[in-house]
């Protein structure tokens, strides 16, 4: 390390500052050689035991029985929670509205969503925590589901929580400025709906959790990759029946990417400290991906119409937003804070002085929501920026000019919003010229025009965008009224927290609470700190774990809000010059000066008028620790200073509602040129440009990191991703090969330009930059999308199936004889029919089809049949779908019998992997050559974990496993092979599934 | 191979980074727990277990492969060689890493480990690969900090070190 930081040395002329420069980063060496210190990577205590988690298949439904005795028995267990035991060691988390609902970590009762925690298995390692797993029996009530916002306020939707109206968890109205005499008199009313989809920035490293009870002292310890904000650790010390201070929660050192989603971990904690709680041991649990992708957490999902008042010019003078906000089953804190976040910037970077609002919460039978990279802005960007675009089509003009007629005015700043937010610095306009003219803007049109005139689908977007840093820690009680928070207390604020330390050899230790994932924090601290003390940053040892029982920490701390920049790294440099203030009083008394002249210059603290007057930096700052009674009068101690830093900007909402939501906006202004192929309509982005104002670049080469890496999550959300569920509540999108992030081959790199305007109101000028291309990007493809298709109505993503309805038009009804295709959306259920012949009576086959031990022997994967009437018989399988195989118990009633020519098979099948239900006709008739021919049709769905994994083999291995018995029925009487009405696909996937022989 | 039996653990004997290794595990034991859990090995690090995010990513007898999708049983015999194989000393970084280093090409580090083991395959094979063949080959890797970017910078600017076309000092870690 000392050699790199030499050969830095040589680069940093005197006098310049290391803030600024694009140094390598302190993280980087041992995370390229496998050094990395993730949860999963580090020892736990000999005895930990490990938990693996049932969760629901059923999206809705009730729990009627959990039978735990086999899984008790099951080698090495040694405790199983169901949440009747979580109950009775823990509280409900906190909800974030004012009503009478619990929030439990497992399902009690009743499951609400698919992937909701049942039961957690504590066993000697995951492998036999797993085996147990499959050895709970739930029997389970489905109940009604309801997946979509909008239809979950319908009078007659199912209700999921008999605490809320209907399924309303808030709805509040809001009025600023005069927004009905505006809509009167204005010349046009432009309006929008949008649907916005669930997705999520997907770390690759997944939660982890290792806690710890001592009931000794009544006290948890937690090890989490958690990443704040920590008013969380109020929320879990409730829960968990503990003051604060018998919580004990600390970070890993290295976390692998959270992107806001690592928050999402805390009912997790609450869960797995039960749990060791429960079996008396340190207990361990690492989420796989499938409990990620189901049951983690995402952003919200929203229905937004949106409405401008608009002149003939284009001028923007109000606007009414309506917006449903889908939380999923649960209302988790901090949610509905996805909802206010963005509440001070409803206008966004425009002057626009009257605004309505109304916006309700609803609960839906889907995972419950939190955290994710943009946290609101992508949901109220892509309703404003798209109803821009749609303003300029409208009226025919240019929707560049629509946006520069709208912007806040230069001289503004600090500017405050209609609801509330002080934009604190920028020049917009300036940023836009610069982008237009940086960019190449008027090249991109040529290109575009030379590209239509060719006949194909090209078009150009544009976006500009108010990048809200650094939380209002407050902004969440805008939620509720102002006499809610009357009675509640005031909350506002964002405190920050840095330590300086500094050792009897005079090195310097920092520590901060910003708990990154990722983002190089130690780096960016060690320039901010080195300035301060004339050093280099090799010279500065940065730590940015968290352990709540011993480090400076707030309800503010974590990574999130893009806060680390504009506020930590600021408050490490005011820690760092509080006690420099007080080296320089040392050192002007010991070089015999005054405390001005005193300058912190290559490892030395001297004099400026006379550089040869200087003492070493680390003799001067370890004299505290060697010799106190030197000091002069007054000084006091220069080992340790701790400052909390928060800004009096963050008040709380007042009592009109207006509420400055966050402390810092930096500015983005992108435009990007896309081509659609118009025959597989797959979206390309030709170029694409970004102009930032972020305050002041702290690091150059990890600002362009943050925005490079938040395109690239935004280009999946734009294109590809999308938690997608069926209409029965099951999530159709459980592995990366269903839930698609963008790969090498997707994401091109964008051109990324930048002014800086520094924040007045942030210690180093900085803003935050991390979130912004989440905001500004999906929507800016989606309005050069809209342009290239002359279209209205884009819902993201804009997959090639859903471009096509727009180019094409809807699908063609098939063919006159031919079934429809199962549609891949919307019905899951599972059709087809065939054909086989068996050459034996149809007598015979039928005496075969009601005999159990024929069903055993011919059923694929069958373990045994159980006859329990006539027409009513019940057989364990095992089935293999994809990589899903599972135990299926399997009940099958016969109706409408015609012996010997044709009955129905209704039935249903349960397991650990999921649930069917399905019924089939099965008719038998003569063959000319005295056999029999079977001809069937069945329709059937799936759902739970096989759904999620295995959604796209569905149709296949059903056909497959349904050929499997027909064949084997066809043998067993001894008769020919069947003929399949789909004979050489069917065959195709036999070879597949290895299955028929 | 021989038939396992399901719940005894087997000795696993293999080469680990050019040393000789041996561990024990059970029929259905996971590459991926085995190396981090067993040998104690964490740098390769486990993103989906199913094989798409490709951040278990080691080399098995020269190849790139999944360790998420690798029986430990399967390894015996053959030489195996993970991410802690790639610094030529403690302390300093290779050329690949180096270039990682150089250009920012890894965020939070945690899918960096098995793309480092796919261009290491690469560059063992393929000398001089253009971008298009080192996009190509990544494309079975998931990362979610970088945009990829600096990660096709830094592997073309390693192929050309490597291949002689440029030449560095010495980088320590």
């Amino acid at each position: 390390m000392a050699d790199a930081a030499g050969h830095l040395l040589d680069h940093h002329e005197a006098g310049s500052t290391w803030v600024g420069k694009s140094i390598p980063r302190v993280e980087d060496a041992s995370l390229l050689s496998g050094r990395g210190r993730f949860i999963d990577d580090l020892g736990v205590r000999p005895g930990t035991l490990h938990a693996a988690i049932l969760r629901s298949p059923h999206a809705h439904a009730d729990i009627v029985s959990i039978d735990i005795s086999a899984a008790k028995q099951s080698p090495g267990v040694v405790a199983v929670l169901t949440g009747e035991d979580v109950t009775s060691l823990t509280t409900s988390l906190v909800v974030g509205v004012k009503a009478p609902v619990e929030c439990w970590p497992i399902a009690v009762g009743r499951v609400r969503y698919v992937g909701e925690p049942v039961a957690v298995i504590v066993a000697t390692d995951r492998y036999l925590a797993e085996d147990a797993a499959d050895l709970i029996d739930v029997q389970y009530r489905p109940r009604p589901v309801v997946c979509d916002p909008l239809a979950a306020l319908s009078p007659d939707a199912p209700v999921l929580h008999d605490g809320f109206k209907g399924n309303v968890a808030s709805d509040r109205t809001f009025r600023y400025g005069d927004p009905e005499q505006a809509f009167a008199s204005a010349a046009h009313r432009i309006s929008i709906d949008i649907r916005y989809p669930r997705n999520s920035c997907t770390p690759i490293e997944t939660y982890g959790v290792v806690a710890d009870y001592d009931a000794g002292e009544d006290a948890y310890d937690v090890l989490s990759n958690f990443q704040g904000p920590f008013s969380i650790h109020a929320v879990l010390s409730r829960a968990l029946r503990v003051p604060g201070n018998r919580l004990r929660l600390r970070t890993p050192p290295d976390s692998g990417g959270s992107f806001g989603v690592k928050q999402g971990v805390f009912p997790y904690i609450v869960l797995i400290a039960a749990a060791a709680r429960a079996a008396d041991r340190p207990v361990k649990w690492i989420e796989d991906r499938l409990e990620h992708l189901t049951a983690s957490v995402s952003a919200t999902n929203r229905a937004t119409t949106l409405s401008a008042a608009v002149s003939d010019d284009g001028r923007i003078l109000a606007l009414d937003w309506d917006q449903v906000e889908d939380c999923g089953a649960h209302l988790r804190a901090p949610e509905p804070a996805t909802l206010y976040r963005m509440h001070g910037n409803l206008t966004g970077a425009y002057d626009i002085r009257h605004l309505k609002v109304r916006n309700r919460v609803v609960v839906t039978n889907k995972t419950p929501t939190g955290l994710n990279r943009g946290f609101g802005g992508p949901q109220v960007y892509f309703a404003l920026e798209r109803l821009v675009q749609r303003i300029a089509v409208e009226l025919n003009l240019d929707p560049l000019d629509v946006i520069r007629r709208n912007l806040v005015a230069a001289g503004a700043f600090p500017y405050r919003t209609a609801s509330g937010a002080l934009l604190d610095s920028g020049d917009y306009q300036e940023a836009i010229r610069r982008g237009v003219v940086e960019g190449g803007l008027a090249a991109l049109k040529a290109r575009r025009d030379a590209a239509r005139a060719q006949g194909r689908l090209y078009g150009i977007g544009y976006t500009a965008v108010v990048e809200p840093s650094v939380s209002n820690m407050g902004y969440i009680t805008t939620v509720l009224t102002p006499a809610e928070r009357r009675k509640a207390g005031p909350k506002n604020g964002a405190q920050a927290t840095a330590t300086i330390s500094i050792d009897p050899v005079g090195s310097v230790s920092v520590h901060v609470s910003s708990v990154p994932q990722g983002q190089g924090h130690r780096t960016v601290l060690s320039q901010v700190v080195a300035d301060v003390f004339g050093l280099t940053p090799s010279d500065i040892r940065v730590n940015t774990e968290l352990d709540t029982t011993k480090d400076a920490w707030s309800i503010a701390s974590g990574n999130y809000a893009s806060r680390f920049a504009p506020a930590v790294a600021g408050t490490a440099k005011l820690a760092a010059e509080r006690i420099a203030q007080r080296l320089a009083c040392i050192a002007a008394s010991q070089l015999n000066t005054e405390v001005d002249d005193i300058a912190f210059v290559a490892g030395h603290v001297g004099s400026k008028r006379n550089p040869d007057n200087k003492v070493s930096f680390s003799r001067l700052a370890g004299l505290s620790h060697w010799s106190p009674g030197a000091l002069p009068d007054g000084v006091g101690q220069t080992i340790r200073e701790t400052v909390f830093w928060t800004p009096p900007e963050l008040t709380a909402p007042d009592d009109a509602d207006h509420i400055n939501s966050s402390l810092c906006h930096g500015f983005i202004f992108d435009f990007c040129g896309v081509e659609i192929d118009r025959v597989t309509l797959q979206t390309r982005i030709d170029r694409y440009v970004t102009m930032h104002d972020c305050g002041t670049i702290l690091h150059p080469a990890m600002v362009d990191g943050q925005i490079r890496g938040g395109f690239a999550q935004a280009l999946g959300a734009a294109l590809y991703e999308e938690f997608a569920y069926a209409p029965d509540g099951s999530f159709l999108t459980g592995t990366f090969a269903d839930y698609l992030l963008p790969t090498t081959m997707e994401v091109p790199d964008p051109l990324i330009l930048h002014m800086q305007t520094p924040s007045p109101f942030t210690p180093l000028g900085a803003k935050g930059v991390g979130e912004g291309n989440c905001m500004s990007t999906p929507v800016c493809i989606a309005n050069a999308v809209a342009d290239a298709l002359a279209t209205k109505d884009i819902d993201l993503p804009l997959v090639p199936a859903k471009l096509a309805d727009i180019v094409r038009g809807a699908e063609p009804a098939p063919p006159a004889g031919r079934a429809a295709d199962t549609k891949r959306t919307g019905d899951r259920s599972l059709r087809g029919e065939g054909q086989a012949t068996v050459a034996a009576s149809a007598e015979r086959v039928w005496a075969m089809l009601l005999d159990p031990a024929t069903l055993q022997a011919v059923i694929p994967g069958c373990h045994h049949v159980e006859k329990l009437s006539d027409t009513h018989f019940r057989a364990e399988v095992t089935l293999g779908i994809g990589p899903v195989k599972g135990r299926y118990r399997a009940e099958v009633r016969l109706s409408d019998l015609d012996p010997p020519h044709a009955v129905t098979l209704g039935g249903s099948a349960e397991g650990g992997l999921g649930f069917g239900g399905g019924e089939g006709r099965i008719t038998l008739a003569p063959t000319a050559s005295g056999g029999t021919s079977i001809h069937y049709v069945y329709e059937a769905a799936i759902g739970g974990k096989v759904a999620s994994i295995g959604g796209r083999l569905l149709d296949g291995a059903a056909r497959v496993i349904i050929g499997q018995f027909f064949a084997s029925l066809a043998r067993q009487a001894g008769g020919a092979a069947p003929n399949r009405s789909r004979g050489s696909f069917v065959a195709k996937l036999r070879r597949l599934f290895g299955g028929g022989r | 191979m021989s038939r396992l039996q399901a719940g005894r653990r087997h000795p696993v004997r293999f080469s680990l980074n050019g040393k000789p290794c041996t561990g024990e595990a059970e029929p259905r034991l996971l590459l991926t727990d085995f190396l981090r859990h067993q040998i104690g090995m964490t740098g390769t690090h486990v993103g989906c277990e199913h094989g798409v995010c490709g951040a278990c990513t080691v080399s098995i007898d020269g190849s790139p492969a999944r360790a998420c999708l690798t029986l430990a049983a399967q390894v015996d015999g053959c030489e195996v060689r993970t991410v802690e194989s790639l610094a030529p000393s403690a302390g300093r970084l290779g050329i690949l890493q180096a270039a990682f280093k150089r250009n920012h090409a890894l965020q939070c580090g945690f899918c960096t480990a098995g793309i480092l083991m796919s261009l290491d395959c690469l560059l063992r094979d393929h000398p001089r690969p253009d971008e298009a063949t080192i996009r190509d080959f990544l494309s079975g890797h998931l990362c979610r900090c970088t945009g990829y970017a600096p990660i096709i910078r830094a592997a073309l600017e390693a192929a050309a070190e490597m291949a002689g076309d440029v030449s560095r000092e010495t980088t320590h870690a």
